[in-house]
């Protein structure tokens, strides 16, 4: 941690004053980095540079879009015909909030298979959990804006949610809408926020990169750094791993946009909104599918709504619900299996929430959310106890883990 | 239970539209196609027994795809002789026919045909004005209770994004327009309604619009129901995704720049990484 020699003697003159270069070369270049991260370790960097394309895309767009319930549809129309580039810009932001979706599950499922929210790193995963919850409340608040069938009818169905709650239920709905019902003034607060939100989970993230260089990141074997020969300097080896996956992102996302660019989205949100006409079929997101199935697989409203809350907060204590002390899924059999499986109970959940409530969806969705519970709050306590993980390797290079002398941080 | 109920009613779907023929399973596992397809639902006297399907290709799908301006000039003579009696095109302004190669001075002639609402005069009146090409195409109503009353109480929708706005998309009004049908045995048509195939629940207000030579093209070619509903089809998909193909064509060249720049990060990353082992 010694600090760096700087040649150039402007960087010298900055970096005595504010030491900056300093910083730079301590997290980027010193930091010491698992040498076996896979391509599943792409996903955080990645997730922080959608971020951006979502900040920068979002505030061009708030320049040309209208707030009001007579003009947002058409604000939006103005953007995609009259707006210079106004249509590419508003499906890079459109896209990318499905995006965004895709990159945080990835992420959170590698976490799930690899342990990565085991101690010392249970702040860590908690932290991402708050990013997942702002960015839900983000995603819905933006659907809303260009007030189609489906931004109104969305709206109102979740906003609903919160009358089941007793007494002061309806209250809280009044208090949302800033009226009796989805109004102009929940139009305006939602863009308010929406647009607050995201700095927010900027701030989140920096928490959560400044949680991840306490200890370093997880890798494949789930084991500590032992010794020096077990890291790589981030960079130049984790750049450019990492731009080289941008790439490969860049390149998905650039396809779909040119190519279609509302498969993710909705057609009813064409239709601007009116609240005289109920859309025959009112769906979330896809990325709130899976949720959504469990709000719906639960008979009594204010029993699916805490459900739905559930299935999130459970996520915050998972650290403690895994009893296990092996990180990696590779040395845990019966885990692994259970992964997969639950991996499939998620995929299933979504598919429910895109079918209508009715035979055999509503049973499948109640079986599906069942496992899901089950699988945090049964499944993984007694693996914790009774499962018999496969032998560990000594260290992530080989060898003992006293080769050569230990990193300057061990974990623990 | 009148909390659930009532929450029901938000969530759950109407039995008639719920089964629905799925386009692709992947489509559904993310819920991308949820809508409803025109013929879908439970079978009733009405479902039509054999519906006539129309997959038609279109010019402006694929990955080079582009509109048939030709085509879609003369959907737009179709649209303002026939759909604009009753159907507004809200965002489609006079301008807006440069794209399909319309010189300028044709522009000014098609826009001068029509009339709308000036400003306030100095004595505060609101006058009607030749349009100009500037102008959005002028609505048929006033606003939807005008157009509700001389429609027996059916609003006929705006058009301009009806392609993007139906789950069959650009399939859409091709098959609504060539949906009109004798209705099936035991299936009551009310007064002053049709029978559609492809439309949901299979009863319209809106009476057959295109019969053959309902307009004249100028382009002197024959105007048939099928040739018009072909171009009154282009039209619509052009006013509804206007920068489909500057969409297309930028997008076919960022990919191939993705394309090249993400093998050669890849063979920087297998040098950086070389070192290593």
């Amino acid at each position: 941690m010694s600090n760096p020699e700087f040649s150039n003697p402007i960087v010298k003159w900055v970096d005595y004053r504010l030491p900056i270069f300093s910083m730079m070369h301590h997290e980027l270049h010193e930091y010491p980095t698992p040498k076996n991260l896979n391509y599943w370790w792409n996903f955080g960097s990645l997730a922080g540079i959608v971020l951006g394309i979502m900040i920068v895309s979002g505030i061009v767009l708030a320049m040309n879009y209208t707030a009001h319930i007579d003009y947002a549809f058409d604000s939006v129309e103005r953007i995609m015909r009259d707006v210079n580039f106004g249509w590419l810009i508003r499906y890079i932001h459109m896209n990318g909030a499905s995006f965004f979706f895709i990159v945080v599950y990835i992420h959170m499922f590698r976490g799930l298979y690899y342990g990565s929210y085991k101690a010392p790193r249970e702040i860590l995963w908690i932290l991402g959990v708050v990013i997942m919850l702002l960015m839900m409340a983000t995603a819905f608040m933006g659907y809303v804006l260009p007030w189609g069938q489906m931004s109104f009818w969305g709206a109102t169905v979740i906003t609903n949610l919160f009358s089941a709650l007793p007494i002061i239920g309806e209250y809280i709905v009044t208090w949302l809408w800033g009226g009796f019902g989805v109004d102009n003034p929940t139009l305006n607060r939602f863009f308010s926020l929406h647009y607050l939100l995201p700095f927010a989970i900027a701030g989140v993230v920096i928490l959560h990169l400044a949680a991840l260089h306490q200890h370093g990141s997880n890798n494949p074997l789930g084991i500590d750094i032992k010794k020096k020969g077990d890291t790589i300097p981030f960079h130049p080896y984790y750049t450019i791993k990492d731009l080289f996956g941008l790439g490969v992102f860049l390149t998905i996302f650039v396809a779909v946009i040119a190519y279609a660019p509302n498969y993710m989205g909705h057609p009813d949100n064409y239709i601007p909104a009116n609240p005289l006409v109920t859309p025959s079929h009112i769906v979330p997101e896809w990325y709130f599918l899976p949720f959504y199935a469990i709000l719906r697989a639960v008979p009594d409203k204010l029993f699916g709504v805490l459900a739905m809350f559930a299935a999130i907060a459970v996520l915050f204590v998972l650290p403690w619900l895994d009893r296990s002390p092996i990180r990696s899924a590779k040395f845990r059999p019966v885990y692994f299996i259970f992964f997969w499986v639950f991996l499939a109970d998620c995929i299933l959940l979504g598919y429910c929430g895109a079918m209508p409530a009715e035979p055999p969806w509503v049973l499948i969705s109640q079986l599906a959310t069942a496992y899901y519970f089950a699988h945090f709050l049964v499944i993984l306590p007694i693996l914790g106890l009774y499962e018999r993980p496969v032998d560990l390797p000594l260290s992530i290079s080989g060898g003992s883990p006293d080769d050569d002398a230990p990193a300057a941080q061990a974990a623990e | 239970m009148g909390t659930q109920s009532r929450f029901q009613h938000l969530l759950a779907v109407p039995a008639l539209v719920a089964k629905r023929t799925v386009q692709a399973g992947a489509a559904l596992l993310i819920g991308t196609s949820i809508a409803l397809a025109a013929g879908g639902g439970e079978p009733t006297v009405c479902t039509p027994k054999d519906v006539p399907h129309n997959d038609r290709h279109w010019g402006f799908q694929g990955v080079f795809g582009h509109y048939d301006k030709k085509a879609a000039f003369r959907g737009f003579e179709v649209f303002r002789g026939t759909c604009a009696a009753c159907h507004s095109l809200k965002y489609f302004t006079f301008r807006n026919l440069a794209d399909l190669d319309v010189p300028e001075d044709a522009i000014k002639g098609i826009a001068a045909e029509y009339e709308v609402m000036a400003e306030p005069n100095d004595d505060g009146e609101v006058l009607p004005r030749t349009a100009i090409p500037s102008d959005y195409f002028p609505s048929p109503f006033a606003n939807e209770k005008a157009a509700a009353s001389v429609n027996g109480g059916a609003v006929p929708p705006d058009l301009s994004l009806m392609v993007k706005a139906r789950a069959s998309f650009e399939n859409h009004v091709p098959n609504i327009l060539d949906g009109y049908m004798d209705a099936p045995e035991g299936c009551e048509v009310p007064e002053g309604k049709y029978y559609n195939a492809h439309y949901p629940g299979y009863i319209i207000s809106m009476a057959p619009p295109l019969a053959d030579d309902a307009i004249e093209y100028k382009d002197g070619t024959k105007a048939t129901k099928e040739q018009m509903i072909k171009d009154v089809s282009e039209f619509l998909a052009y006013v509804a995704e206007p920068k489909l193909e500057e969409r297309k064509s930028m997008g076919f060249k960022i990919v191939i720049f993705l394309l090249i720049l993400t093998v050669l990060l890849y063979l920087t990353k297998k040098q950086v990484w070389r070192k290593l082992h």
